[in-house]
């Protein structure tokens, strides 16, 4: 008698618990927040750059900290 | 013979007793620590040092920055002002102006300093005669005070006895007291940039150098065999292998760009009008001739936060190349 050992499932994560997409969007907000903070064009994106960089680099130091 | 012997036996043996024989604990010699401590007990004065020095004025600067602190005022009554310094920052338009001209010196620097960094790095690596006296040659600049560098370019710039005005005089035929490098609103930020091109291309060269010596040569003799011709070793092997170096090199003078003052303090002072003033001598400009040192600190917080979060992904940038 043979025992066939069935692969364990693992349940998938949420969406927002996921290390590389949520670093992924961390890493567009702090992109898109310096852009705005240094671009010629509109006064109110430079306003508005560091609400958008501070969130960038917040979301990127706890989403670092999920596992893989 | 036998005293010879016995001389040998024991030379013999020193090493294996020295081998097996276990150190004596250094907590028994001092004074009953254990090693914990008395590792904690090395590393307490640097760390107290860089809290003192780094940490704790991180800390109060951003206590100020929600304050109307002024340093000329120590003893008003300091009052909270929410984010009101944020605010006014974030809205002033000589800020944001003071703000793309930091963008555009940082741009230009990082892209002639890699250019010509890693051009001469590639060069040197060739090893030709006489490339260690040339290598400290070319080191020379970035071993120099800025403040000497400053003054020095400062000559060079002179509209009438200025070496720099008589080479372009010579090479474009215009003559050399018709331009004035720091006093021209169009030249000025350029000899800025060209001042910091020179003094730290040769920083990104010995950078680019490590990298491209860090390159087995069996992979080249590899590619050789593959008959792979100088240009696609070039683009296939020399490139995404010095890439790490390359992307650190960016980092390291990006950063270092950002905060730039010295220079341009010497060089031009922020002028002529505002035209070189960068994110730093606004800084400056309030915190010390203002004295809104309240609004000088969130000015400081934002460009700490900017740094912070470009470091950020450069690293996450860093190791994904180190990965490939």
């Amino acid at each position: 008698m043979t025992v066939q050992s069935e692969p364990i499932k693992r349940k998938r994560r949420p969406f927002f618990l996921r290390r590389g997409p949520m670093e992924n969007i961390a890493t567009a907000l702090i992109a898109l927040g310096f852009l705005m903070l240094f671009q010629p064009f509109a006064l109110v994106f430079y306003t508005w750059s560091l609400v958008t960089l501070l969130a960038g680099t917040v979301m990127f130091i706890v989403v670092s900290k999920f596992p893989e | 013979m036998s005293v010879i012997n016995s001389d040998t036996t024991i030379l013999e043996k020193e090493p294996e007793r020295a081998a097996t024989s276990r150190p004596a604990s250094l907590a028994r010699r001092i004074g009953g620590l254990s090693d914990r401590a008395i590792a904690w007990l090395f590393i307490t004065p640097t760390i107290a040092l860089l809290l003192a020095i780094n940490i704790f004025p991180l800390i109060w600067a951003v206590r100020l920055s929600f304050t109307n602190y002024r340093a000329n005022r120590p003893n008003a009554v300091v009052e909270s002002v929410g984010l009101q310094n944020y605010q006014r920052v974030l809205t002033d338009s000589d800020i944001w102006i003071a703000m793309q001209t930091t963008a555009h010196f940082v741009f230009w620097t990082i892209v002639l300093q890699t250019l010509i960094g890693f051009s001469l790095a590639y060069l040197i690596d060739r090893k030709f005669r006489g490339h260690a006296f040339w290598t400290t040659v070319i080191l020379i600049p970035m071993m120099l005070s800025p403040a000497v560098v400053g003054n020095f370019w400062r000559f060079l710039y002179q509209p009438q006895i200025g070496l720099f005005n008589y080479i372009v005089s010579y090479v474009t035929g215009v003559p050399p007291s018709s331009f004035e490098m720091l006093g021209s609103v169009s030249l000025a930020p350029w000899s800025i940039i060209i001042v910091d091109t020179w003094m730290w291309t040769p920083y990104v060269m010995l950078i680019c150098l490590a990298g491209l010596r860090s390159i087995p040569d069996y992979i080249y003799e590899a590619a050789e065999v593959d008959r792979a011709s100088a240009w696609r070793q070039f683009w296939s092997i020399t490139i995404p292998m010095a890439l790490p170096f390359i992307m650190l090199a960016v980092l390291f003078r990006g950063i270092e760009n950002f905060k730039m003052f010295d220079m341009v303090m010497l060089l031009t002072g922020g002028g002529p009008g505002s035209t070189t003033e960068v994110a730093s001598i606004t800084l400056k400009r309030e915190a010390f001739e203002s004295w809104r040192t309240g609004r000088a600190s969130a000015f400081a917080i934002i460009l700490f936060v900017a740094v912070f979060g470009l470091a950020n992904i450069y690293v996450k940038a860093l190791n994904r190349v180190k990965q490939r």
